[in-house]
């Protein structure tokens, strides 16, 4: 018998994701009401004692695109955790046991978490004229690829991470502890101008930064608070995500899972 | 090299420092039932993850289909279907739709699918419960879609890790027909780990796993006429007693086992008027041919049950 390839089985790994998630509601509504909710919230809360120099646009508008890396981050972080369900209830080592590649396991895993990323961003994105943000098609394709390479970077980070972790609670746990100074220290909360110098050698050091940024750049090109230009910024992206993906695949293509 | 049995070398498997298989050999041969027979935490379990390519031994080797888990785990996985102990089922997903992924994983054509899901369903008795969610089924029902799952790529060897632990005696029943009706369509070579005897005995072969030791390796039969002839129970006042009189009286060599006192005799009728003489007033006296638990008890040195609340701690 010959074995079934890599697109076979990563499309359908993928496809269950998407199929999975819009059959929660409750998911599809909090990954993008939670961050929402925060824009609105932080964002007007915040407004009034941020001061940007030289007559820029108040905060609600600042925290825009970090909004959109947080949905991108919410939504891809919480999908790989569906790894940890999957190996409790059993579907994941009935996938393990089938002869899919491992390849085409982490693949479809990670690009399924990765789609339902980057369509809650886009929903988010219908909002950018709120922000002040006005957005050409071209431009918002550019956008939707690139928080699709963003996307697939979180979520391969995630599923790295899930496949080391039994528990949920164990995953939220390293989630807080690391996900969220990653995006705190993003660029996505305050500009890496305002911060001392430390603060801001960190903040460059996080490839988290780069999303922010490009994700920026796109949004407002030329804007004061990108910290590399835009092919800078998909190119620590690009290297990041494929950099994750593989390292989530060496960590799958062990035994023991 | 065998073309779809089993073979097991010397296989040993360590978690830290708790040994979890110690250098356990068999070989099936193509198209044979087995079943490893032994408590909870035994090493069935460990052993099934090792064929199924789940987890590395720490030494030894196993091939399936003369394939080496260790170094063809890919190629191994073509010939196999598992069903473990938690249905490998996605939930949230219906029945249809979870054989309709499991298709894909494994690589049938699109013009085969239909076919071949209608097939499995149908072998398995759960056709009707295509559109269902799997998280609205009994747990016997999931048990069989999990089998038609396992089932939908035509494996050539089937493991089965103790797939009825949680079902009732009917829902077994059922499950153990299903397989059945499976294994007569493609011959495949079945191992199935158990911890009842009664799902051993129908076997070619049983193995007998206690403490992550291969005690015993051989068809039922063979296996239950190792103890010499019938085994007689005796009930009636104290257990050590009684068979220490036996003994000594008798000259059988009788133990105290579960408050009556136990000893086997080549012609176990034959002893019974003899027992009752010498022992007046005994509550009952029971005669019957070997088990597989007996034969348990015999090589291990504890009766399964109780082995198994060991391993529970």
């Amino acid at each position: 018998m010959t074995g079934p390839g890599f697109f076979g089985p990563a499309l359908a790994l993928s496809q269950r994701e998407l199929v999975r998630f819009f059959r929660q509601p409750s998911r599809v509504i909090g990954a993008f009401a939670t961050p929402l909710i925060f824009w609105i919230v932080v964002g007007s809360g915040l407004g009034s004692s941020f001061r940007p120099q030289g007559g820029q646009p108040g905060y609600l508008r600042y925290l825009y695109p970090g909004i959109v890396l947080l949905i991108v981050l919410f939504t891809s972080i919480f999908s790989a955790m569906s790894l940890i369900e999957d190996r409790k209830e059993g579907f994941l080592q009935s996938v393990l046991v089938s002869p899919a590649p491992r390849s085409a396991i982490v693949f479809g895993k990670v690009a399924g978490g990765a789609a339902i990323a980057t369509l809650q961003s886009i929903a988010f994105l219908l909002l950018a004229p709120l922000a002040g943000f006005r957005l050409e098609p071209v431009r918002f394709v550019e956008l939707v690829l690139f928080l699709f390479v963003v996307s697939v970077g979180l979520s391969a980070l995630g599923f790295a991470m899930a496949w080391r972790i039994d528990s949920t609670q164990g995953y939220h746990g390293v989630m807080n502890l690391l996900l969220m100074p990653m995006w705190l220290l993003s660029g996505s909360t305050f500009p890496v101008s305002g911060a001392t110098a430390p603060l801001a050698a960190v903040m460059r050091s996080n490839p988290l930064a780069y999303g922010a940024s490009g994700l920026r750049e796109l949004l407002e090109p030329g804007t004061a608070f990108s910290i590399a230009s835009l092919p800078t910024s998909v190119a620590v992206v690009t290297g990041f995500s494929l950099a994750v993906f593989l390292v989530a695949l060496a960590g799958a293509r062990r035994a023991r899972p | 090299m065998v073309e779809s049995g089993i073979e097991v070398e010397r296989v040993s498997h360590r978690y830290g420092a708790r040994e979890a298989l110690a250098d356990v050999s068999f070989s099936v041969a193509p198209g044979q039932s087995v079943a490893l027979l032994g408590p909870n935490g035994g090493g069935k379990t460990t052993l099934l993850r090792i064929l199924a390519t789940l987890l590395l031994p720490t030494s030894g080797t196993a091939r399936i289909a003369g394939e080496d888990v260790r170094r063809e785990p890919q190629r191994v996985r073509t010939v196999l279907g598992v069903v473990f102990q938690s249905p490998g089922l996605d939930k949230k997903l219906t029945v249809g739709e979870n054989l309709g992924y499991q298709a894909r994983l494994t690589g049938i054509r699109r013009a085969e699918r239909r076919t071949r899901i209608a097939r499995a369903l149908e072998a398995t008795g759960v056709s009707a419960r295509r559109a269902e969610k799997v998280e609205k089924l009994s747990g016997g029902l999931a048990r069989r879609v999990d089998l038609a799952r396992a089932f939908l790529a035509r494996p050539r060897i089937l493991l089965l890790d103790e797939p009825t632990v949680g079902l009732d005696p009917a829902a077994r029943r059922d499950f153990w027909s299903a397989t059945a009706a499976l294994r007569a369509e493609t011959g495949a070579t079945i191992l199935y780990t158990t911890h009842l005897t009664e799902e051993a005995r129908s076997a070619d072969r049983v193995g007998l796993v206690d403490r992550g030791r291969l005690e015993a390796f051989d068809s039922p039969d063979v296996l239950t006429s190792s103890i010499g002839g019938d085994l007689v129970t005796v009930r009636g006042g104290d257990p050590v007693s009684l068979a220490a009189g036996i003994e000594e009286r008798l000259g059988w060599k009788a133990r105290a086992l579960d408050g009556a006192a136990v000893f086997e005799h080549p012609r176990g009728a034959e002893v019974v008027v003899r027992l009752a003489e010498a022992f007046p007033g005994l509550g009952s006296i029971s005669v019957a041919r070997p088990t597989l638990e007996d034969v348990f008890l015999r090589r291990t040195g504890r009766r399964m049950d109780t082995a198994d609340e060991e391993a529970r701690g």
